[in-house]
């Protein structure tokens, strides 16, 4: 059997704000559109996507939130609704999908012989979290693919950034191991946004498009030169500046999961891929991608 | 029973070990029985509502209240999903979440009612309002802790809702739902091995305690901050409950304190504590922040340098 490879690894945010503008028949509120620059970014990764050969997606989520460990959903299949807890009014999406359970044993069991404090989750009425199922479905709409959900340890507050990124690193590489071993070929997912601060109030119609920007400069500024090293292809130094990147934009970043992917992808020293930036109700939201394989990279924005 | 528009609070642990797993340890089932100790004395107050204030329900916009008179899922905790799934079914006083929204504008809050089929309420909730209030007896509303929010906003929040109790005539007990120190043992454990995880974090819990057992929850809510750096991990921003609690329950040091359990929870400080609004004063701390009454937003430091 060959050796299986990751055939693209993507930072996809997840605010639920993109899927309700999609108007998908599996989200209940109706929208009428908003947040284009991001959606058709996403749509054109989506393109791309359906033309590469790949058997699995692997999602880093920060919205399951793990303290004891990292947990890695463990059943064949899932099928719920999710409502997001912070926005119920914009996203209530009836999902049905279907997860590699082999090649997610085989990266827990990859992971907790790395010295990694891991646990399958079998419990069949676990909800899966809205961050997974946003990103997933801008990325595949079909739902067509199975996927693995890997929760995010939350060690940068328990411990320091510092040990979040070691923990992070570590983790990609028994995973890419993992997927080394297992012959397959795989799309790894890291769900989230850049910077994070929210505004506390939301215009009548979320997706008045007159109403949204960013934050604030910071914000801004920070998130351009974080995608500036992307698209130099400079990842060690991206995730050099991560600890004072997460605390001065109160990032997701702080859950590891593009350091996840990175420690995964062996540091991409190639320029990122960049489809969209945009802000979603104040936050900065870039989808990019890394692509192995010099042939099939892109320049797309 | 009493005249009080606040019964009686309650201050509970989040955590689902005294619901799913109260026999695994002594310490676990001591909680379960402070638990069903309550639940009795609710069910002999005069209360006519239940409001859930809980950390574990974290919101962006504004506050929002839980109003789905059917309130109705399975729910799995994150962490301890191995422990068992959660069934809820909870009746919540929609007209009474509508009343807290209309009052904690009026103080200038963004808030808003959620009333969603299948809406995931959190673990520490369906804890308290399971072992509380099995029967649903008595309707109840949870009210989410928002993220950015800190003592201010905190403060008018409670202040809100208390408003809201004396417009509607409503006896409310109110449940704090939150950890004392809040470090959890990052590894699995033998449940029968639980302890607090730290001398430190024991010590502080139980000066905490003594507070609690004085009555002095006004002076707890204005040690938040000194508790906040000591005892919790910086999840967020502040340490908010004792300032919600005081507030809802009048600012003062003028209760009967009871500490029914305290136990260590995979680590965490647990504690079922009630408090009884009763007359005479213990230990009043001079209050060195302001008594807010109206919130006034962000005050935008940022985009006011460099101006005239
Ligand atoms: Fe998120």
């Amino acid at each position: 059997m060959p050796k299986g490879k990751i055939v693209l690894g993507t930072l996809a945010p997840h605010p639920p704000h993109v899927v309700y503008a999609e108007n998908p028949e599996q989200n209940e509120p109706i929208s009428e559109g908003g947040w284009e620059t991001l959606r058709w970014g996403y749509n054109r990764l989506a393109r791309k996507l359906e033309k590469i050969d790949y058997d699995v997606m692997v999602v880093f989520t920060p919205h399951w939130q793990t303290y004891i460990g990292t947990h890695f959903l463990g059943l064949p299949r899932f099928a719920s609704k999710s409502v997001d807890p912070i926005f119920p009014n914009i996203f209530r999406y009836s999902y049905d999908l279907k997860v590699d359970v082999e090649l997610s044993e085989l990266m827990c069991k990859k992971a907790s012989e790395s010295g990694l404090i891991t646990r399958m989750m079998t419990n069949p009425d676990f909800r899966v979290d809205y961050g997974t199922i946003t990103s997933c479905h801008m990325l595949n709409p079909k739902w067509d693919k199975p996927i693995i959900t890997i929760s995010s340890n939350r060690s940068t507050h328990y411990y320091s950034p510092e040990v979040m990124i070691e923990q992070a690193l570590a983790l990609g590489k028994a995973c890419s191991e993992a997927i080394e071993e297992s012959g397959k070929k795989v799309v790894l997912v890291s769900s989230h946004s850049l910077s994070h601060r929210h505004f506390v109030t939301e215009s009548p119609l979320p997706e008045d498009m007159s109403r949204e920007r960013i934050y604030n400069h910071s914000q801004y500024v920070w998130d351009m030169a974080l995608i500036d090293l992307f698209r130099e292809g400079k990842m060690r130094e991206a995730i050099d500046i991560m600890p004072e990147f997460t605390e001065q934009t109160i990032a997701e970043t702080e859950g590891g999961g593009l350091i996840w992917m990175m420690g995964a992808m062996g540091m991409p020293d190639y320029p990122a891929e960049i489809y969209g930036y945009q802000s979603v109700i104040g936050t900065g939201n870039c989808i990019a991608a890394w692509v192995p394989e010099a042939n099939k990279r892109e320049i797309v924005l | 029973m009493s005249d009080e528009i606040i019964q009686f609070g309650l201050y509970v642990p989040p955590h689902p070990h005294p619901l799913l797993a109260p026999d695994a340890n002594p310490g676990y089932k001591r909680l379960r029985e402070a638990y069903d100790q309550c639940k009795d004395r609710i069910e002999k107050s005069d209360a006519d509502i239940i409001i859930v204030y809980s950390t574990t329900w974290p919101s962006i916009i504004g506050h929002q209240f839980q109003a789905n008179p059917n309130s109705e899922w399975v729910h799995v905790d994150d962490d301890f999903h191995y422990m068992g799934s959660m069934p809820y079914s909870f009746t919540m006083d929609s007209e009474f979440a509508a009343r807290c929204v209309e009052k904690a504008e009026s103080r200038g809050l963004q808030a808003r009612t959620v009333n969603y089929d299948a809406f995931p309420i959190d673990t520490g909730s369906i804890t308290a309002l399971s072992l509380l209030n099995p029967d649903n007896r008595i309707p109840s509303t949870i009210v989410s802790s928002n993220m950015y929010a800190n003592r201010s906003e905190t403060i008018v929040l409670g202040k809100s809702i208390r408003d809201a109790l004396i417009e509607t005539g409503k006896k409310a007990v109110v449940v704090v739902v939150s950890s004392l120190s809040n470090r959890m043992f990052t590894e699995p454990i033998d449940p029968i091995d639980d302890r607090i995880h730290s001398q430190k974090d024991d010590d502080w819990n139980r000066k905490i305690l003594e507070f609690f057992e004085g009555g002095r929850l006004e002076d707890l809510s204005q040690l938040s901050r000194e508790i906040h750096g000591q005892i919790r991990v910086q999840k967020v921003v502040a340490y908010k409950p004792a300032w919600w609690m005081a507030s809802t329950m009048g600012q003062h040091n003028n209760y009967t304190g009871e500490v029914l359990a305290y136990e260590a929870l995979h680590g965490s400080g647990g504690a079922v504590i009630q408090l009884t609004p009763s007359h005479g004063s213990m230990g009043d701390k001079e209050f060195d922040e302001d008594d807010v009454e109206y919130y006034h937003g962000d005050r935008d430091v940022l985009d006011k340098g460099g101006t005239p």
